[in-house]
């Protein structure tokens, strides 16, 4: 067992949510240690498709919506700052992204749901443009008759996951911040001080919490006085061989990569607990991107994944300062990607000053906890 | 660098990059190059180095070669036939933007 000492801020989880935080907290002067689990943890940071996507989210909740565009809007920086530290280009491409509709149904649905973001944000979420079949065919030649239409979102964009993912831990360690793998945590002990954290490892002790450990938040939340409830919603990813690039853009069903390879999904799968992939599945995924797309039926998948996302129980993240142990913050959170630079350059600081401003105060758990009116 | 530990009993011809070769029935393409001294399969789509098979089991993707045509096949995977034309691959394959007719 060993005793790590104490250290003013602890990050529990070393995914990209973690990662993120802790590098705005270097960034803002602090070292916090990073506590993750090991390489076989349960990774929503290596499965993920690595959009910055922001079309289509926060209906029915206008701050989220204002948060994927701020996010967005942010990205430049965030990636430029990143490549400046590591010398790691993590492929930023924000070209504008594409939503495609295979029945009117579908084209009716995404256009009503961007209606009524616009709506409901008073005009300040990001722009779009609905296109039919032949406005979409004018701009990608490469589509199949049996698209509809799309919509299409400037703000929209993906990154390269495996090199973001390598370049916060580069800065961070850079930035002199403790990284430990394979210390996942078992409890948090609220103290006088500050926090008892102990694993299987041995303990330390922290000044600040900071939980970022996706499905585990939902365990270790209750700790330190908040709840994070949160499940698991499987997607699925099969990635075809490198080839010429050919489609620059972002989309929900395929997105190709700066190296080449197409990703294609994504599918979401509620009540599974296991990490294999479904066959059956993949043939839907690629039923439907090749719909989109015909000629990728010409190409060969050389690898699909699963992987979990961190789905609080309406689709929206969780940020919260714990009421009975103010020290403590959670943020839970399915885009990771698209809201990093969020979490760098805006929660970090708020975290650092000890309180969570109006860019984050509105996403409490708390709202899951409200009595329903009879 | 490789050679053949049995002489071959039935020889296959083949051309790689115009050049004509003999395999053994029954080789891969990628044995059956190997064999002829071919050291660079092809040249990486991502940073341009010349690249040779690492694992000869369908797992590395490093022995990726143009074969009748068809890009990015993995050569340690099929087998060579007569009269087959194997080009070397530089670059990454393209798929056409268009909707095949």
């Amino acid at each position: 067992m060993a005793y790590l000492g104490r250290s003013d801020y602890v990050v529990i989880g070393g995914g990209v949510v973690g990662v993120s935080i802790a590098w705005g907290l270097a960034r803002a002067g602090v070292k916090p240690l990073i506590l993750d689990e090991g390489d076989l943890a349960l990774r929503a940071s290596r499965a993920n498709f690595a959009l910055v996507f922001v079309q289509g989210k926060g209906v029915g909740f206008p701050d989220y919506a204002l948060a994927c565009m701020a996010a967005a809007e942010r990205w430049p920086q965030f990636a430029s700052e990143l490549e400046a530290e590591t010398g790691i280009d993590v492929a930023l491409r924000q070209m504008g992204g594409f939503s495609f509709a295979l029945s009117q149904a579908e084209m009716d649905q995404q256009r009503d749901a961007r209606e009524k973001i616009a709506r409901e944000t008073g005009g300040r979420s990001a722009n779009y443009e609905v296109l039919s079949y032949r406005e979409t065919r004018e701009r990608l030649p490469g589509i199949g008759p049996s698209v509809v239409g799309s919509i299409f979102c400037p703000k929209d964009g993906h990154v390269n996951m495996l090199r973001l993912f390598f370049a916060l831990h580069a800065a961070v360690a850079a930035r002199g911040c403790q990284y430990r793998a394979n210390h996942g945590v078992r409890t948090i002990e609220p103290t006088p001080e500050g926090f008892r954290i102990i694993g299987d490892w041995g303990e330390v002790q922290a000044g600040k919490v900071i939980l970022a450990a996706g499905i585990d938040n939902q365990r270790l939340a209750p700790m330190v006085g908040m709840a994070c409830p949160l499940k698991r919603d499987k997607g699925q990813v099969l990635v075809t061989e490198k080839c010429a690039p050919f489609f620059p853009y972002a989309s929900t069903v395929i997105c190709q990569g700066d190296e080449g390879g197409i990703k294609i999904g994504s599918s979401t799968e509620a009540l599974s607990d296991s990490i294999l992939t479904n066959q059956s599945l993949s043939a839907v995924i690629a039923k439907r991107a090749i719909q989109v797309f015909p000629q990728l039926a010409t190409l060969n998948v050389v690898r699909t994944w699963t992987g979990f996302r961190i789905m609080p129980p309406d689709g929206f993240p969780i940020y919260e300062q714990s009421r009975s142990a103010p020290s403590a913050f959670v943020a839970a959170c399915h885009s990771g990607v698209t809201l990093a630079p969020n979490h760098a350059f805006g929660l970090a600081p708020q975290i650092l000053a000890g309180r969570l401003g109006a860019e984050f105060s509105p996403f409490t758990a708390r709202r899951f906890c409200v009595p329903q009116a009879h | 660098m490789f050679h053949k530990l049995i002489e071959p009993q039935e020889t296959l011809a083949f051309t790689f990059d115009g050049k004509p070769l003999k395999a053994a029935r029954g080789d891969s393409v990628a044995a059956a190059l190997l064999a002829a001294g071919v050291i660079a399969f092809r040249h990486s789509a991502v940073g341009g180095e010349p690249r040779a098979p690492y694992c000869m089991m369908g797992i590395c993707f490093d022995c990726l070669v143009t074969i009748d045509g068809i890009a990015n096949r993995q050569s340690c995977q099929v087998d060579v036939a007569e009269g087959m034309v194997v080009q070397s691959q530089h670059g990454p394959r393209v798929i056409d933007g268009r909707i095949p007719e």
